[in-house]
C-alpha cells in the first residue's frame, strides 16, 4: 500500500483487511466492512465518503475499537491495536480522539462544560490540581473560540454550533494525535458549518494532526480533505487525492456517485448530466483494490487494472 | 406564468413558549405563480417551515397567527374552519415531509395509504381508488407496482418510500405540492433521483411547488424564483439567476459564500460569524446586521424596507438605498456576476 508518490511519508493509522460483520456466521449477518485496506498518513485527512449503510460509520468506530473487529489489523503509531483486550485500550485512546456527528445527543446534559471536556484529562490525570484544571479547560475553550467564562454552564445554554466546539475541545484535551470526525458537520447549518471546518483546519495546522474525516457531504469532503476513500457496501471502491478522486474519477460508482452532487450554479444545472449505476451487480469476480496510477487506488480485476499500466 | 394560484400577504405567526413569545415569522408576503417552483431557503429557525404550515394550517398548539392572509382561490385560508380546511388539505394543496419512514402509517400498505386522499375527498369506489393508486405509484417509478401496494412502508428503501410519499401527495392532481426538505434525509443519488421525479411530475400535472431547503445546490437545480429567509423575514427574492448571479442581500452574499463549491476554492471558507438571532426578542433594524461586515448606522435602528433591483427582484438591505455609500461585494460574489454576464453574452451571440 505504501506507494511510490508517498514513500516518505510517515504513515499515522495503517489498516489491512479490516472486516466488521455483525452476527457474523448467523442468518442475519452484515458484512458491514468488507475487507478493507488503506493508510492514513501523519499530518493529512482523509476523508471518507460514501452513502447511508457504506459502513463509513463502521469503519471509524472499529479504528477507535468501539467495536471489536471481526478480523484485521489496524496499525496504531506502530502498535497493532486490533486485538488489545479492553484493559489496554485506555491508553492509546488518550492518542487517538473521536467528534461525534450529533452535538445534542454526544454531551450529557447534566453535567458542566468543564467537567465534559476535563473528563479525559481526569481519566488520564493530566492535572497536577484542581487549577491546573480549570486553566487547562480555560485554554482549550479559546482554542475553540468559545468564551472561557462557558466552562460552569449546561450543554443546553448552547446551541449546536456552540456544541460541536465543546465536543472539539473535549477531543482536543487529551492531546490526540489522531481525531476521527465522524460527520461532524451534517447537524449543524450552512453558515455554521463553514465556521467549524475552519476551526478543525486551524487547530490541525497548529497541532499537526491527523484526521479521519467521515461524511456523505462530497462538497465539504472535497474541501477539506487532501485524500479521499470511496466506501460503497463495505468496500474502498477508490482512493486517490482529492484532485484524482474529483477531476478523474475511475470507479464507475465514484462517477455515478460525484455526478448526483447538486451545484449551486444555475447554468451548470441545466446541463447537469447524472450517471447511474447498476447497483444489482456493482462487484466481479476478481476485483480487488489495486494501484492502477501512482497513488490512485481502484477497486478492479487483472485486466481492467492493465489499461491503465 | 403570471397566474397567482396563491397569495401570501403580511404573515405574522407567533409561538409561546416558557421562554416568551418567540416571533417566529415576521411580516412575510410572496405569491406562488402556477406551474412555477418557488424554493424557500433560509436556515434552522429562519421561519421556512413555518410559513408553508400556515398555508395548509398544521402547526404546534402554541402556534398562533396575530396578521395574515393567505389567498386561495379568492378565499382567505385563515379564515376557514378546520373541516373547511380538512377539504383543501391533501387535495388542492398537498405536502411532501422531510422524513418518509414518519409520514408513512407503519401498520397500512402503501396502496391503501396511497389511495386515502380519493377515499377521503371523493365517493371513488375503493377498487376505483385502489386502481388509480397503482397508477400513480408507477408514474412516481416503483417497480411492480400491482404486487407491491401490498406491502408495508418497512419493505421500502428511503428513496422508494419518498416516491410513495409523492404518489400520495399527487394522486388527487394538487394545485400547490408543498415539498418541506423533501431530499434531505436521503442519500445524494437518491436526491438526485427524486428531484428528476419532481421535475417530471410537474411537466405531466402542472403543479406549482414550494420547495423548502437549506441546500443551495438542490435549489438551482429545481427553483424558478427563490426566496431567501432569515430571522423570520423573507430578506431577498428573485429569479433564480437573479439570486445566484447577482445577489445582493449581504445574508446572500454570505450563504453562497460559506460553501465550498465552485471555482475560486480558496484554502479557507468564508464562514458567516455568530449565530441567528433571537426571536424572542428580534432586533429593532435588519436582523443580520450583527452579523454582517457591511452594516451601517441605520441598521440598528430600522428595518430596511424592499427596494427593487428589477420588476422580479427585490432585496431588504439598506444596502440598496440611494443614499447608502457603495459597497462592493466579496470577490467571489462579483466573479459570480461576470460568470453570468460572459454566459449571457455567449448566449446571445
Amino acid at each position: 500500500m505504501a506507494d511510490a508518490q508517498n514513500k516518505d511519508r510517515k504513515v499515522a493509522v495503517k489498516v489491512r483487511h479490516l472486516k466488521e460483520y455483525f452476527n457474523a456466521g448467523k442468518k442475519d449477518e452484515v458484512k458491514a466492512v468488507d475487507d478493507i485496506s488503506f493508510d492514513i498518513y501523519e499530518g493529512e485527512t482523509l476523508g471518507l465518503v460514501g452513502e447511508s449503510g457504506s459502513g463509513k460509520t463502521t469503519t471509524g468506530r472499529s479504528i477507535i475499537r468501539l467495536y471489536d473487529p471481526t478480523s484485521g489489523d489496524i496499525h496504531f503509531n506502530g502498535k497493532n491495536i486490533a486485538k488489545l483486550k479492553k484493559r489496554q485500550l485506555k491508553d492509546f485512546r488518550k492518542n487517538m480522539q473521536m467528534i461525534f456527528q450529533d452535538p445534542y445527543a454526544s454531551l450529557d446534559p447534566r453535567m458542566k462544560v468543564k467537567d465534559i471536556i476535563a473528563e479525559g484529562i481526569d481519566v488520564h490525570h493530566l492535572a497536577k490540581d484542581n487549577a491546573d484544571r480549570d486553566r487547562q479547560v480555560a485554554d482549550l475553550l479559546k482554542k475553540v473560540n468559545l468564551n472561557p467564562g462557558f466552562a460552569n454552564r449546561y450543554p443546553s445554554e448552547f446551541s449546536g454550533g456552540q456544541r460541536q466546539r465543546i465536543g472539539i475541545a473535549r477531543a482536543l484535551a487529551v492531546q490526540p494525535s489522531f481525531i476521527i470526525a465522524d460527520e461532524p458537520i451534517s447537524a449543524l447549518d450552512v453558515s455554521i458549518q463553514a465556521q467549524v471546518v475552519n476551526l478543525l483546519q486551524d487547530i490541525q495546522e497548529e497541532q499537526n494532526l491527523t484526521y479521519l474525516f467521515i461524511a456523505h457531504d462530497l462538497s465539504m469532503v472535497k474541501h477539506i480533505s487532501d485524500r479521499i476513500a470511496v466506501l460503497y457496501k463495505g468496500k474502498i471502491v477508490e482512493l486517490s487525492t482529492t484532485d484524482e478522486v474529483y477531476n478523474h474519477p475511475l470507479h464507475p460508482y465514484t462517477q455515478s456517485l460525484l455526478s448526483a452532487v447538486p451545484i449551486p450554479d444555475p447554468e451548470a444545472e441545466r446541463n447537469h448530466k447524472i450517471k447511474t449505476f447498476d447497483h444489482n451487480h456493482p462487484f466481479k469476480e476478481g476485483e480487488e483494490l489495486r494501484e492502477v496510477l501512482p497513488g490512485h487506488y481502484l477497486y478492479c480485476d487483472e485486466a481492467t487494472a492493465a489499461k491503465y499500466a | 406564468m403570471s397566474d397567482k394560484v396563491l397569495e401570501v400577504k403580511d404573515l405574522e405567526v407567533d409561538f409561546s413558549t416558557l421562554n416568551g413569545t418567540v416571533h417566529a415569522i415576521r411580516d412575510v408576503s410572496f405569491d406562488l405563480n402556477k406551474g412555477e417552483t418557488l424554493a424557500l431557503v433560509g436556515e434552522s429557525g429562519s421561519g421556512k417551515s413555518v410559513t408553508v404550515r400556515s398555508v395548509i394550517q398544521l402547526y404546534a398548539k402554541n402556534a398562533k397567527v396575530t396578521n395574515g392572509e393567505i389567498t386561495f382561490h379568492g378565499k382567505n385560508l385563515l379564515e376557514l374552519s378546520p373541516k373547511e380546511m380538512d377539504k383543501i388539505r391533501g387535495k388542492d394543496i398537498s405536502m411532501i415531509f422531510q422524513d418518509p419512514m414518519t409520514s408513512l402509517d407503519p401498520t397500512m400498505t402503501i396502496g391503501k395509504q396511497v389511495a386515502e386522499p380519493l377515499l377521503v375527498h371523493h365517493d371513488t369506489s375503493e377498487k376505483e381508488a385502489m386502481k388509480r393508486a397503482q397508477e400513480v405509484l408507477k408514474l412516481v417509478g416503483i417497480p411492480n407496482a400491482k404486487e407491491r401496494m401490498h406491502n408495508y412502508p418497512h419493505q421500502f428503501s428511503g428513496g422508494q418510500r419518498q416516491r410513495i410519499v409523492i404518489a400520495m401527495a399527487i394522486i388527487d392532481n394538487p394545485e400547490i405540492l408543498i415539498a418541506d426538505e423533501p431530499t434531505t434525509a436521503l442519500d445524494v443519488t437518491v436526491q438526485a433521483q427524486i428531484i428528476s421525479l419532481l421535475k417530471d411530475l410537474q411537466k405531466k400535472i402542472g403543479t406549482s411547488i414550494i420547495f423548502i431547503t437549506h441546500d443551495l445546490g438542490v435549489v438551482a437545480g429545481i427553483a424558478d424564483r427563490v426566496a431567501v429567509m432569515y430571522a423570520g423575514k423573507i430578506i431577498e427574492y428573485g429569479t433564480t439567476d437573479e439570486i445566484y448571479y447577482d445577489p445582493k442581500h449581504p445574508y446572500t452574499w454570505g450563504l453562497l459564500d460559506s460553501m465550498p463549491t465552485l471555482g475560486l476554492e480558496g484554502k479557507r471558507l468564508k464562514a458567516i460569524p455568530g449565530t441567528p438571532a433571537n426571536l424572542i426578542d428580534p432586533p429593532k433594524g435588519d436582523a443580520f446586521a450583527p452579523r454582517s461586515e457591511y452594516a451601517m448606522k441605520i441598521d440598528e435602528r430600522l428595518q430596511p424596507p424592499f427596494f427593487k433591483v428589477t420588476d422580479t427582484h427585490y432585496a431588504a438591505t439598506w444596502l440598496l438605498d440611494p443614499k447608502a455609500p457603495k459597497v462592493t461585494p466579496p470577490a467571489s460574489i462579483q466573479e459570480r456576476y461576470n460568470q453570468y454576464q460572459k454566459l449571457r453574452g455567449e448566449n446571445d451571440g
